[in-house]
């Protein structure tokens, strides 16, 4: 946890979300200064603790295996930038 | 609002109210005034939704509150509504990451502003319904929830009705800015670190955020889901335990939606304080908080000591550590949410992607603010290969440890008093370009998040005219003993 910079441009891409390069520059040191702060957690001895998830200690939950009522397709499709026969239409992903 | 120096018991509070309400707009009042004028038909449904189109339409312009609202439809339900019910023909404007069918809910987004239109309720406005009331006007907020003035929306900015040239707080800024402006008589908000409560305490309105799992999350646009709650924002205490009564419960669709008892919340408001052990965190009475607020908050703990509370110092060891671990757990949670505003199902595609890739990053380069793309960045870094353990798993456990804080002092104390935050709200503009400092001024409130509790906001005297709120934090559904502390706060 020593070096605080962060590789903008390549998390950029891990995160799928082009940036131009005022929005690398920038973000690499706003996120330096937040990484540094972060860093105060190397202080905390957490031997032994168990992490927290989740606020409640549910788990599992199991309900009847009964079909309840859930949205028509065309609930989702209305909102779709393109669609073609009830379908999602994107870009050709697999050359023939 | 009523003045801030208010009568001593709710006996003449009432007598006030109710003489005040003949000179005060409908949209002006509070739920539960409103409600008694509906019961003995001095008013209909229709008059109040007529007055908030009236009102939204000659002031809003200047505030920014609404980004939109659907009078013709709202009208109708007025028409309809049942009064018979506890939240009978009541308007509530909703923040505008909280799905309403048929209803366009943008997030404050680029990415979903005039491009989607919800093909669904989400539950609590299902209980709302339920309950009577009419989900009108949907209110500005933090693009996605994410800040803390209003100012990331991307859609518009809202100024702050108790002081113009100020933020209203955020996230919930304009459904704080709705209440505060006199638009509406009451509205709900999200909260993930502070979202309601700050936005409550810098517009001088009352703000709940419930225990983790008292209310569904369902058509909620997820933000942190391990920390996200909805919640009520209003003129009175008692209006919030009246929105608090219809949205709470257990919701198949939301598994961390709890299936606990339900009480009648606006019940035993006025038991008073009297024999309450009320913790005074001495780690949130250090360095950087103005001493104008500081000076409120502890006089406000003095005068409910002399109405037979007992102060009690405690101590929230970790508290210094709560801001790291947020920033570190809500973008991590975020980043992941997130990813599903990918031009593929919903939202503003960008126009001729060369493959499919592009269709992604494009999109959401053109979609996205910068506070998003940041937190984006940020989550995905610490939750990347060789980072995770270092600061994820580590973040996950010191949370671990602040909840134990909580749990240890609640075993001393019913309730924990504190500033909401460290000063009153800023200038437009004030913070801009430098994020950690904003992020550094939600110490007082991100904690209940990460320990789950609940928490509300009450607002005290005003400091140079700009209001200030007291935060009342309680146990795990600890919100009957909040809300009577808040009430008994409410009529120093």
């Amino acid at each position: 946890m020593a070096d605080s910079s962060i590789d903008v441009r390549y998390v950029a891409n891990l995160a799928r979300i082009n940036l131009s390069e005022e929005e690398v520059e920038r973000f690499g040191s706003q996120l330096t200064g937040v990484m540094e702060h972060i860093e105060k957690l190397s202080e905390v001895d957490i031997e032994g603790i168990e992490p927290m998830s989740h606020a409640n200690t549910t788990s599992n939950k199991v309900r009847p295996d009964e079909p309840v009522e859930s949205l028509a397709a065309q609930g989702f499709l209305q909102n779709a930038p393109d669609q073609a026969s009830g379908q999602l239409r994107v870009p050709k992903v697999v050359d023939a | 609002m009523l003045p801030t120096k208010r009568a001593a018991s709710s006996v003449s509070q009432k007598s006030l109210t109710l003489k005040l309400s003949r000179y005060m707009s409908l949209a002006a009042q509070s739920l539960s005034s409103l409600r008694r004028q509906l019961t003995t038909g001095e008013i209909s449904p229709r008059d109040i939704i007529e007055d908030a189109v009236s009102q939204i339409s000659a002031r809003d312009g200047d505030i920014g509150a609404f980004i939109s609202s659907e009078p013709e439809t709202a009208l109708a339900e007025a028409d309809k509504a049942d009064l018979s019910l506890p939240l009978g023909g009541l308007p509530i404007a909703i923040k505008d990451n909280i799905n309403v069918e048929g209803s366009p809910c943008s997030c404050g987004s680029k990415f979903l502003s005039g491009a989607y239109t919800s093909p669904y309720d989400a539950t609590v406005i299902k209980n709302l319904r339920a309950a009577g009331a009419i989900p009108f006007g949907r209110t500005n907020l933090d693009e996605f929830a994410m800040g803390s003035s209003t100012e990331n929306s991307g859609i518009q900015l809202t100024q702050n009705p108790a002081a113009p040239g100020h933020t209203p707080g955020g996230s919930s800024g304009g459904s704080a800015a709705a209440v505060a402006g006199n638009f509406i008589p009451a509205a709900l908000g999200s909260d993930t670190g502070g979202s309601i409560r700050q936005p409550a305490s810098h517009c001088g309105v009352v703000g709940l955020k419930p225990s983790y799992g008292r209310v569904s999350r369902y058509g909620l646009v997820a933000f942190g889901s391990s920390l996200d709650q909805i919640g009520p924002l209003t003129h009175t205490v008692e209006d919030t335990a009246l929105l608090l009564n219809a949205i709470a419960g257990v919701d198949p669709r939301d598994s961390t939606s709890l299936d606990a008892e339900i009480p009648d919340y606006t019940e035993g408001l006025d038991q008073g304080v009297a024999g309450m052990k009320l913790g005074l965190p001495k780690e949130y009475f250090t360095h950087g908080i103005d001493p104008q607020v500081r000076a409120r908050v502890e006089s406000a703990a003095k005068a409910l000591e002399a109405q037979g509370a007992e102060l009690v110092e405690i101590s929230l060891p970790h508290t210094e550590y709560a801001i790291a671990t947020y920033y570190i757990i809500a973008p991590a949670e975020a980043s992941s949410n997130l990813s599903r505003f990918d031009g593929v199902r919903y939202g503003n595609r960008t126009e001729n992607p060369k493959d499919m890739l592009s269709l992604y990053t494009d999109s959401r380069e053109a979609g996205f603010g910068s506070e998003v793309k940041r937190r984006i960045i940020l989550g995905t870094y610490v939750l990347s290969s060789g980072y995770h353990d270092a600061y994820y798993l580590r973040a996950l456990k010191v949370r671990t440890l602040i909840k134990q804080d909580f749990v240890q002092a609640f075993e001393k104390v019913d309730a924990i008093l504190t500033p909401v935050a460290p000063d009153s709200a800023p200038k437009m503009g004030a913070a801009s370009g430098d994020p950690l400092k904003n992020y550094l001024a939600d110490i007082f409130t991100i904690s209940a998040n990460l320990a789950g509790n609940c928490g509300i906001s009450v607002p005290l005297e005003p400091v140079d005219g700009l209001p200030v709120g007291l935060q009342i934090l309680g146990p795990h559904l600890g919100e009957q003993t909040i809300l009577r502390c808040a009430r008994a706060v409410e009529f120093l």
